[in-house]
């Protein structure tokens, strides 16, 4: 150390290790060898065109999120309209024996859970986890639904925070078939879009129910999170 | 054509068999043969062991003998991988760069060389009996040689290929990594020549002999009756 | 302790011959050959998105210090402490200190192969700290008090019925061969730490540089309940993570999912970049990320290896290592196993030490051919062989091999060398696979090529003349 300098911290020490090491130039993958001069970037506009297809018409997406829901095991439910939600939800209700559940303040879930008439733990400004993990059920709504891979996009701020989608048993999405998007590329584009200026501390991609393979490499659901995962989608 | 014959060292000593059906099949498709006596081997050991520079030793050796070849056709995609992948990796920026490059341009695997270079896939062979393929990795993987055997073996009388579902699965020679590790590359043999018992085979082909002298010695110390054959031998029986 | 080469050579000819741990392997890993085939089969392109995936993580690497810069940054502007490690032990440091800090308690853990890495466990309960991994895979092999034995599956190396003993063993549980109630058993034994835990420590998949948030993929949700329900949240990453855009997890959520588990997007997939804020009802009051180097900045300095910390840890390679599969996880002796293990480790801990991991490979290349960053993984280790004997040769090895250099390059040696062979042949047979025997490496399990009378030179010659 020069003296009457600054100790180095361990940030400057790294950020230097690396600008050293990247003076030596590494060749580009599938170029055989070569170094490429001033190499911009991906093309990312191509992503959309390797990953699975999926159609751009309305019944294309519905198709495809529907076949996804199939195979992972979520209970995907596309209904005419909120009336009709309204009343599939409370069957599932009555179905599953809920008692209590948990829920966010949206006009969706307001209008729902108050049609459900059941006792519920509202996670707005703050909640107790112990009064959560009594909850039979977490109901939320939801960013986006993404076609390609039968994902709901939520965040920490539209979803009811980070535990109400995973610390109860069953996950209930309430959703409006406009959200509904093409793929995962469209399903980020939206994400920067609506938060570009201000992201939530959490955002996630939920793809069926929570599930594992530890085992003999054997699915069973529920590992950690809910068994259960149901979409209620309404037009 | 003149084609330039280069006959690996240990086929040499061990699989002269081998050397001589190409001898045959290519005489028969009219083509004039030479095979220069100062080439012996490729430097792929010393290279895959790390010792460059000893590998170098030989291989100048090799680039100088096949200097003039018009085609250099070899038996074995290991051997041919390395002259057509890690020659010019191993002479990179060294003053026989662009010697190496060029005889990588020049040199075929047998097969390969059969159906992508003269474009004949029919040799009027004839062999009775049901036969997988084991595709040798670096065939398979450097050469990317997987179609052109399948392509000269269908066109066989009598013969009933069959696909083993280890056919991609490397057979554990490895080099002197069979000797380096030699339990690993018998379990690996082992995998392999069950995969290919499986199909009920009675051969195994390969264009690599050396992958079948590792899974023939192995299935003779195991006293299981499935044989092993090089492409060449069974493309020249008629 | 045995040096790392002799445990492995060990370990790894016991294992070798293991039929019933070769059958669970071979099993579990061809059912991951089919899913993983077809999901492949649904991309568009699979080796176009290779190559999209390749070049992201190559722009990411190759402009390491800006991105690392502008992650750091935005964490922070989130509230979030970003710490910096060079080693192992300033990590270990970092975090025992903030726990130490909380007065905690109980640290709840997702999976994290960094932490591994780092040996964080040992640390902290050294500490005095309880610490529970969460995942369960991590946690059965945490009761069982070893290694995970594959960066992706765990305990892919124990039957249910093994798994059934530990938990009756050591949770009272009573046993059962159903993975389902196994699974539920773990499941409740967990449920009580989450909700009780101070700190919870996750590893992150991806570092979004743009955003600054890290990324984690998971099947269980055991991370998310580790990241919403304690107080503190640490996040530790190796600094290589790093993706520029947000828009490239579309990419690289699937490629992911597909190579590394044959799923077509991971259960959850989550972004964390930062603690609770003011509009937020839940989550952790304070976050801390700590980036790691140990080492990474040297494999950084090698152009010819930098594209193995494109590395996403997808465990792929590992799955159709031939090696791997015969002589499982354990045997690498170290956290990173299979072809990346044995690209990396040589760097990481030291190439003298652990060059006999480059060297146990046939380089058969399957390794290359399935990674979906387009690692250049068997020709590295070529490339780490290269180094190894140029650094260090062993004296009777070269010495071999120039011997050998003559005899091929002097054609009276060879055809001598191959008239002597034919005479020793008839004795070699007398004690071939004895201990007696100079290739008794071959022929303990192997019987010996043929020599035949004449070789194929002999036969040219004799043919022209
Ligand atoms: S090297 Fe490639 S295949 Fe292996 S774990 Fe890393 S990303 Fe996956």
């Amino acid at each position: 150390m020069v003296e009457g300098t600054e100790p180095m911290s361990e940030r400057e020490r790294i950020l230097g290790r690396i600008r050293e090491a990247l003076k030596g130039r590494a060749p580009l993958p599938g170029h055989h060898g070569e170094v490429v001069e001033n190499f911009a970037g991906p093309e990312r506009e191509t992503f959309s065109q390797w990953l699975p297809a999926v159609g751009n018409t309305k019944k294309a997406k519905f198709e495809a999120f529907a076949k996804a829901s199939a195979d992972l095991k979520t209970d995907f439910r596309h209904v005419a309209d909120e009336a009709t939600m309204i009343r599939e939800l409370r069957s599932v209700a009555k179905e599953e024996g809920w008692i209590k559940v948990a829920s966010h303040h949206t006009d969706l879930t307001d209008m729902a859970c108050g049609k459900l008439g059941l006792p519920t733990l509202w996670t707005d400004g703050g909640y107790d986890v112990n009064e959560m993990e009594s909850c039979d059920v977490g109901i939320s709504v939801c960013d986006a639904l993404v076609a390609q891979t039968g994902t709901i996009v939520l965040t920490s701020r539209t979803g009811g925070g980070r535990a109400l989608s995973v610390l109860p048993p069953h996950h209930v999405v309430l959703a409006h078939s406009k959200q509904m998007v093409r793929d995962l590329p469209a399903a980020f584009a939206l994400l920067k879009e609506r938060f570009g200026d201000g992201f939530p501390s959490m955002m996630t991609l939920i793809t069926g129910p929570s599930r594992t393979g530890d085992i003999e490499r054997i699915l069973v659901l529920g590992a950690h999170g809910p068994k259960k995962l149901t979409v209620l989608c309404h037009d | 054509m003149k084609v330039t014959l280069f006959v690996p060292c240990f086929m040499d000593a061990c699989y002269p068999k081998v050397g001589i059906s190409i001898v045959e099949i290519l005489e028969r498709l009219g083509h004039e043969i030479e095979c220069p006596e100062e080439v012996v081997c490729c430097g792929q050991p010393a290279f895959n062991s790390g010792y460059w520079e000893e590998s170098r030793v030989i291989c100048r050796k090799v680039l100088k003998q096949l200097e003039r070849a018009e085609a250099v056709v070899i038996p074995s995609g290991s051997c041919g991988a390395m002259l057509k992948v890690f020659y010019p990796e191993l002479f990179k920026g060294e003053p026989e760069e662009a010697a190496a490059n060029d005889l990588a341009a020049r040199t075929w695997e047998f097969s390969d060389f059969l159906v992508k270079r003269l474009g004949v896939t029919d040799l009027g062979a004839k062999f009775e009996g049901k036969a997988t393929f084991h595709d040798g990795c670096h065939g398979l993987r450097e050469l990317k040689t997987k179609d052109s055997p399948r392509r000269l073996l269908e066109k066989v009388e009598g013969l009933e290929l069959v696909e083993m579902e280890a056919a991609e699965t490397c057979c554990g020679f490895g080099g002197t990594f069979s000797a380096k590790f030699p339990m690993i590359s018998t379990a690996m043999g082992e995998v392999k020549c069950s995969s290919a018992n499986e199909t009920g085979a009675d051969w195994m082909v390969s264009n690599d002999s050396s992958c079948l002298m590792h899974l023939q010695g192995l299935l003779d110390r195991q006293g299981n009756p499935l044989k092993t054959i090089h492409l060449a031998e069974v493309l020249a029986q008629r | 302790m045995s040096s790392p080469v002799s445990q492995f050579k060990t370990d790894a000819t016991a294992k070798a011959g293991d039929l019933r741990h070769r059958g669970l392997i071979q099993t579990a890993l061809r059912k991951y050959e089919i899913v993983r085939d077809v999901r492949k089969g649904a991309f568009q392109d699979w080796e176009q998105a290779r190559q999209s995936a390749a070049e992201t993580k190559f722009f990411a690497i190759n402009h390491l210090d800006t991105h690392l810069v502008e992650f750091a940054e935005k964490l922070e502007a989130r509230g979030t402490k970003v710490h910096w490690a060079s080693t192992a032990s300033q990590a270990r440091e970092i975090i025992g200190g903030i726990i130490k800090q909380k007065q905690a308690k109980s640290v709840v853990k997702s999976k994290a192969m960094t932490a591994e890495e780092i040996h964080l466990n040992p640390a902290l309960e050294k500490l005095g700290f309880e610490v529970v991994e969460s995942d369960l895979g991590e946690y059965i092999v945490q009761l069982r008090e070893e290694a995970p034995y594959h960066i992706v599956f765990p305990a892919m190396h124990l039957t249910r019925a093994e798994i059934s003993d530990l938990f009756h063993n050591k949770l009272g549980s009573p046993e059962t061969h159903s993975p389902e109630e196994l699974t539920m058993i773990a499941r409740d034994a967990l449920r009580e730490k989450y909700i009780t835990a101070d700190i919870g420590i996750t590893g992150a998949n991806f570092a979004i540089a743009e955003t600054g948030m890290i990324s984690v993929t998971e099947n269980e949700g055991n991370a998310r309940l580790s990241a919403a329900l304690p107080k503190t949240m640490i996040s530790l990453l190796g600094i290589e993570k790093v993706l520029p855009k947000l828009e490239d997890l579309a990419l690289f959520l699937p490629m992911l999912a597909t190579a590394g588990a044959g799923q077509q997007i991971t259960c959850y997939n989550t972004m964390y970049g930062g603690p609770r804020q003011a509009d937020e009802c839940d989550g952790p009051e304070e976050y801390h990320v700590v980036l790691l180097d140990n080492r990474r900045t040297e494999l950084l300095a090698d152009p010819e290896q930098r594209d193995a910390l494109h590395c996403i840890r997808c465990g792929a390679c590992l799955n159709v290592c031939p090696i791997f599969r015969n002589v499982g996880g354990h045997t690498y002796g170290t956290t990173y196993s299979g072809p990346i293990g044995s690209v990396i480790t040589p760097h990481l801990r030291g190439l003298q030490d652990w060059k006999h991991l480059s060297n146990s490979s046939s380089l058969c290349g399957a390794c290359t051919e399935t990674c979906p960053v387009k690692i250049d993984l068997h020709h590295h280790l070529l490339h780490n062989r290269r180094n190894a004997s140029a650094g260090k040769p062993s004296v009777l090895e070269r010495l071999a091999y120039r011997i050998y250099a003559i005899a091929v390059n002097t054609p009276g040696f060879w055809g001598l060398g191959k008239r002597i062979g034919r005479l020793a042949y008839p004795f070699a047979r007398f004690f071939s696979g004895t201990i007696y025997d100079p290739a008794r490496a071959w022929t303990k399990t192997r019987d010996l090529p043929p020599m035949p009378g004449q070789s194929f030179k002999e036969w040219w010659k004799e043919r022209n003349r």
